[in-house]
């Protein structure tokens, strides 16, 4: 096994994985489902900050499977409160290291790291999170989103896609699966002018580290959001080796485009030449199942549309049409 | 005794200002040099966190403000502040004690050392901003320590008591400190503020002792399933039977500190007296007037105010009611479809049975959405408390409703 490279300094970027500290601070023994790619994308982030932050977990599956108690699987100080409040939460935290500090009991410098799923965050979070945002917080907020409430059993939320089947949104006579697109959260966010925004993808974990680092740092200047798109195993009904492959597939389709926000401006961090057809990204789920192709020619001609929308803001094609 | 005869002189020298009961509340933070205050406003809660804004504002209170985006996240982020080792404080009222009921077992669970302000109101719907007591009653099994409270001066003191009750490690549960909402939160009354540092030496800062810190990290909020779940919450049962004591110490230490105690619960006129009436906040204020009056047309009546409601001081009740035939509970909520519709009254009801207390008991519900309730009206209960000893009134009085 290769050594690990030194990591980056502060505003440098990841250029190796083995720049990525080795200790781990998200530990083994918690119990997410086989294959769940949560894990992953937490034993990165909580490499990439370090060891002097705080984390505040939204109600979900991440909080219930990290921590049933007597264990835990944090190694950071964790908090977790209840379902719609990480935004608060994160406030609340850091209001208070920020007055300790400045009243002389606290004498380093502490962050503070909320961590959401979908529903705790676009839907029933929402509120709090806009609050945090607004007020200027600096806290650095990780949305992972499987696109429904998997927690409970593969429920719809504001996050779940266009056509997806879930147990609310079941494919029958007369429905054919969930039949509104998908909440453009990280618009709402950007709305609120915080200095970044990036969407991540866990199969591309260079991209992903560098997000989680520029979104640390720049706690500095204030609130910071970082969208992860989590494949669930179960959820998504594909197989349990396959949640890395099928992340991947979202980024080479144009389902999943991975870009940051940083300070207004719009990059787009990973461009895609050429795209693969949508539908190699939807066969391989058994949400998806029971699609006619004229259902998937209208994903694919969403996923077109969302192209177009990011190659006009980037000013040139940056994601290449369907080969 | 030189330091007592110093004491004595220390109370001397203060004199009174006048203060709403808000306003009272809104000192008592600041000399507690509370360090976060997060909250949301409502009627009438309103002018506890502009007078604590003004202090920060000005220099005099060193704190963070979170301007919160409702009282669910007023709830959260106090909550969060004391588990990060801040003093927190919030208040709020109504609706928002509705909204946050969800982080009221979040924070007795969580054991969170932190006292919040309620400037009790009706509830929705319809909606009406007037006093009555439902809000508490709804929250008053939450897990809070609740003190209700009877004037500006007590809400002052009381929430400085709160502070050592809730911080201290025998105890870490959080404290509401309840009163009415108009009748005090908005009328002045004449009060003495103490020095920062004789509260902080009364009340010093105790964060708390599991916070969140990355030198010692803990998990805080994990999920406990049924192997676990029970243990934990009977943990809170164990520290509510503490925190009884903890508030009796807590006041006797104030007493001789600051001069002024109230204890657990007051009886008052209760000499001699026959009957009973139970009653909270600014009704037992006005009872305290009206009862020499009673005394005089012959109707031996006391009263017995609750002061300290959760942990309920049973034997202190226990002791009061044993003396007399009759007790009158007056409730200012509606327990809708329950044996008897005022919440107290059941809790009486119960602890007669317990205790093989061979005491009538009258319940009456009244002054809901503050419904008005004059000198003459209270004359009235005193009356039927009085009857009661003879007479049973099986039935709860829905006192001064249009049928």
């Amino acid at each position: 096994m290769a050594a690990s490279l030194k990591p980056p300094a502060r505003g440098e970027r990841y250029k190796s994985l083995f720049q990525i500290p080795r200790e781990e601070w998200f530990v083994s023994g918690h119990r997410l489902c086989a294959g769940c790619p949560v894990g992953t994308t937490m034993r990165m982030l909580t490499k990439v900050i370090g060891p002097n932050a705080i984390i505040v977990n939204a109600t979900g599956c991440l909080e219930v499977a990290s921590t049933p108690y007597p264990y835990t699987a944090w190694r950071h100080p964790w908090l977790h409160l209840a379902f719609e409040n990480a935004g608060a939460a994160a406030s609340g935290v850091e209001a208070a290291l920020k007055v300790l500090k400045a009243k002389g009991r606290l004498d380093r410098d502490i962050k503070v790291v909320a961590i959401g799923g979908d529903g705790g965050t676009v839907d029933i979070g929402l509120q709090a999170l806009s609050g945090m945002l607004e007020r200027g917080h600096k806290v650095m907020y990780v949305l992972y989103d499987n696109e429904a409430y998997m927690n409970t059993g593969i429920q719809r939320s504001g996050a779940t896609p266009w056509g997806a089947w879930t147990t609310t949104t079941p494919a029958g006579k007369k429905w054919r699966g969930e039949w509104r697109p998908k909440k453009d959260i990280d618009a709402i966010v950007a709305a609120h002018r915080v200095p970044y925004v990036a969407t991540a993808n866990p199969a591309y974990p260079v991209d992903m580290a560098n997000k989680f680092k520029k979104a640390f740092e720049l706690t500095d200047e204030g609130p910071t959001f970082v969208h992860v798109l989590i494949p669930c195993v179960p959820g998504w009904r594909i197989k349990d080796d396959m949640g890395i492959t099928v992340a991947r597939l979202a980024v080479e389709t144009g389902v999943w485009i991975l870009y940051e926000i940083d300070h207004g401006e719009f990059r787009v961090t990973f461009p895609v030449k050429r795209r693969k057809p949508v539908k190699e990204y939807l066969k391989l789920q058994g949400r998806f199942r029971h699609l006619t192709e004229e259902e998937i020619q209208k994903i694919q001609e969403m996923v077109d549309r969302q192209v177009e929308e990011v190659n006009k803001l980037v000013g040139k094609e940056v994601i290449g049409p369907v080969a | 005794m030189a330091v007592a005869a110093e004491e004595r002189l220390h109370v001397e020298r203060k004199k009174p200002r006048p203060l709403s009961t808000n306003s009272a509340i809104a000192h008592a933070v600041k000399d507690l040099d509370v360090d976060v205050v997060a909250a949301y406003p409502i009627t009438p809660q309103t002018t506890v966190v502009e007078k604590i804004a003004e202090f920060i504002a000005d220099g005099e209170l060193e704190a963070e403000m979170v301007h919160v985006e409702s009282e669910h996240s007023a709830l959260s982020a106090t909550v969060a502040a004391a588990l990060t080792g801040a003093r927190a404080f919030t208040a709020t009222a109504s609706q928002g004690l509705e909204l946050m009921h969800e982080i009221l077992h979040i924070a007795s669970g969580l054991r969170t050392p932190i006292v919040m302000s309620v400037a009790m109101r009706a509830l929705s719907a319809p909606i009406s901003i007037w006093n009555d007591h439902s809000d508490v009653m709804n929250a008053r099994d939450s897990g809070w320590i609740i003190f209700f409270v009877s004037s500006a001066q007590e809400a002052y003191d009381t929430v400085i008591q709160g502070y050592r009750i809730a911080e201290d490690s025998d105890v870490l549960l959080p404290v509401m400190v309840a009163y009415d909402g108009y009748v005090m939160s908005h009328t002045m009354e004449p009060v003495v503020t103490e020095d920062r540092d004789s509260v902080l030496a009364y009340a010093p800062k105790r964060p708390f002792p599991y916070k969140l810190d990355p030198e010692k990290p803990v998990t805080l909020g994990a999920l406990a399933d049924p192997d676990w779940y029970y243990e934990i919450k009977y943990q809170i049962v164990e520290a509510m039977r503490r925190a009884l004591d903890k508030a009796r110490e807590a006041d006797e230490e104030f007493g001789k500190r600051f001069g002024r105690k109230y204890g657990l619960v007051e009886c008052y006129m209760c000499e001699g007296a026959k009957s009973l009436i139970v009653a909270a906040s600014s009704y037992a204020a006005t009872l305290k007037a009206v009862l020499p009056r009673a005394w005089e047309e012959g109707l031996k009546v006391g009263l017995l105010r609750l002061r300290l409601y959760r942990p309920f001081p049973e034997d202190l009740i226990v002791d009061a009611l044993s003396n007399v035939d009759s007790v009158l509970v007056i409730d200012r909520a509606i327990s809708y479809g329950a044996p008897y519709q005022g919440p107290l009254a059941n809790e009486f009801s119960g602890l007669i049975l317990k205790h093989g207390l061979g005491v009538n008991l009258v319940s009456v519900v009244a002054g809901i959405g503050q419904r008005r309730m004059v000198d003459d009206d209270f004359l009235k209960l005193a009356k039927l408390a009085w009857e009661a000893r003879t007479v049973r009134k099986p039935e709860t009085i829905f006192y001064g409703v249009r049928k």
